[in-house]
């Protein structure tokens, strides 16, 4: 699907901010109100824009901390589905959080939140190891999140600038 | 005995007072109006800045890592002092690139510190005492303070609103003498934003051959520019002979406090500006060198994004300040708007004090960019989306206050 600029600037703006508001973003595109609603109607029924999210920093929660596990799998592909079928197998599980077919050593990095350590552990062995096509698994657990999806978690961005200046 | 002293201490300083240090020229310079603004505002809290001329981004981290690792490396001492020539031929062939404008980097580029001092060299060059230069204002702060620097005198021409504070060839004509050396330009224009196309250029051009004028075109924001392309004025015919171009890293590379930024110019004019750095200045900081090389190199990228934000900050502000009955322009580069605030009532100087005591936002009267700024403020959009929105908010209920 091909964007034009204005689309192109729409989904730029959103994905860096999605609580921008229409108004704002008609007046930063030179935009009417209405022909910015169509636009943003157009990119979120087309799956575009699929979904609009805040980004938690989830540690700074008591009692919700929870741990992330990033795991590489090898699977055995199928014929005529290659990865699909496996990979929907695991997507569909509330536990994943992220999936993607990686090149090089291991086919799948599948990204598992849980409660505790304990529950993710649980998750691979008892669902994510015993499936047919899953040849091994190594799980890697996410010790701190410095920067996620493009946002540092713990930025100092105060401004620096003198008040005035020629 | 000790009245003896008292009207001894005296006689000295009256003495003293009789004999200032000072040269004449420096005690007569006016210091700048923005300074006051700065006094006022920098004690307050809480206070949203639309006075900054400076972008809102930190330099790209590949920059600045590129100038840790010339520490880090040992890179400590002077450079060639027309600059490294690994920067001249990197700027030589962006200038080529970017705006058609190539220059060798043997003899034509010098790396300066800053725009600001490529702009002092390049006056001091050309200027002999008596000599006019002609600013057009609303201009910068420092043009016409550098030419009386440089021992000339300043001349100035006042554009208008109307016609987006371009200067016409008429206007330029009115006060060219025969003492007139130079043309100081600035295309996008700090403060009022606007960006000449090349039929502005071309007129301005007709003027400069017609009486044999030099050209100081500062180029500062040359990366900065929204709606059309941006065109050098080495660019236009016959001009590059007559042209001495300034420009450098601070505004498109956001890298203000490097202090980095050169001058292109034909061999003799370069030659020129190279004797008074080499014994003024010696070289720009090494270390910014490294960083400004990676700039080029790698930084266009990053450039691109923040011309984007830019204009959609600046499409934001200038809608948003027209609905509020300050009607500006739409400036086509830099990061400034320019509205007039003659609607309220109230003088630059009175609009911008009171804005800012009764709604902690601060901008800068126009009249310090010259009397035809007068009626006018000027404000830099290089803040957050979140600080102009607010700074709208608070603009609004000043001026809806009875």
């Amino acid at each position: 699907m091909k964007l034009t600029e204005k689309e192109l600037e729409i989904v730029e703006i959103l994905e860096k901010d999605a609580r921008t508001s229409t108004e704002d973003i008609a007046k930063m595109l030179n935009l009417s109100l209405e022909e910015t609603e169509g636009l943003i109607k157009k990119l979120e029924e087309s799956n575009v824009i699929v979904q609009y999210s805040a980004i938690v920093d989830w540690s700074k929660i008591a009692g919700h901390e929870g741990v992330t596990a990033m795991i590489d799998v090898k699977v055995t592909p199928k014929r005529g589905v290659g990865f699909d079928e496996i990979a929907e197998r695991i997507y569909r599980f509330k536990e994943v959080k992220a999936l993607y077919l990686m090149s090089g050593a291991y086919d799948l990095s599948v990204v598992v939140e849980g409660k505790s350590m304990n529950e993710v552990a649980h998750f691979v062995s008892d669902k994510l190891s015993t499936l047919d096509s899953v040849l091994s698994t190594t799980t890697h657990f996410i010790l701190k999140k410095y920067k996620h999806d493009g946002t540092i978690f713990e930025q100092n961005d105060d401004d620096r600038r003198i008040v005035v200046s020629p | 005995m000790n009245k003896m002293m008292m009207t001894e201490e005296l006689w000295c300083l009256l003495n003293m007072k009789k004999t200032s240090y000072l040269s004449k020229t420096v005690e007569e310079l006016k210091p700048s109006g923005i300074r006051r603004f700065f006094d006022l505002a920098a004690g307050m809290e809480g206070v949203i800045s639309l006075g900054v001329g400076e972008p809102d981004f930190v330099t790209s981290w590949s920059v600045r890592e590129a100038a840790i690792l010339s520490l880090e490396q040992g890179y400590t001492s002077y450079t060639a002092n027309a600059g490294l020539m690994e920067l001249r031929e990197e700027i030589s062939a962006y200038m080529g690139q970017s705006f058609g404008v190539p220059y060798s980097p043997k003899n034509e580029i010098i790396v300066t510190v800053g725009a600001s001092q490529a702009l002092d060299i390049a006056l001091r060059a050309i200027v002999d005492p008596g000599d006019e230069v002609i600013v057009i204002e609303p201009s910068f702060v420092s043009y016409a303070p550098l030419v009386v620097l440089a021992g000339g005198k300043a001349v100035t021409v006042n554009t208008k609103k109307e016609n987006d504070f371009k200067v016409s060839k008429e206007e330029l004509e009115q006060v060219i003498t025969s003492r007139t050396k130079a043309i100081i330009l600035c295309s996008p224009n700090n403060p009022t934003g606007t960006m000449l196309g090349r039929e502005d250029l071309i007129g301005i051009a007709e003027v400069a051959k017609k009486y044999d004028l030099l050209i100081l075109s500062d180029e500062i924001y040359a990366e900065l520019s929204y709606d059309e392309q941006f065109v050098s004025l080495a660019a236009i015919e016959g001009m590059r002979e007559r042209t001495i171009l300034i420009s450098g890293f601070s505004k498109g590379f956001a890298m203000t406090g490097w202090r980095l930024g050169f001058v292109c110019a034909p061999e003799e004019l370069t030659q020129a500006m190279l004797k008074i750095h080499q014994y003024a200045m010696m070289c720009a900081p090494t270390m910014a060198q490294f960083a400004a090389v990676e700039a080029l190199k790698n930084g266009r990228g990053d450039v691109e994004d923040m011309r984007k934000s830019y204009r959609r900050r600046r499409n934001y502000f200038v809608h948003s300040l027209n609905e509020l009955g300050l009607e500006c322009h739409v400036p086509g580069g830099a990061f400034y708007v320019f509205p007039s605030i003659k609607s309220t009532g109230l003088t630059s100087t009175q609009f911008a004090e009171r804005l800012l005591l009764e709604e902690k936002v601060a901008v800068v009267p126009g009249d310090v960019f010259g009397e035809s700024g007068e009626g006018h403020i000027r404000c830099s959009y290089a803040s957050s989306m979140e600080q102009l929105q607010e700074s709208i908010k608070r603009i609004k209920s000043f001026i809806e206050r009875p």
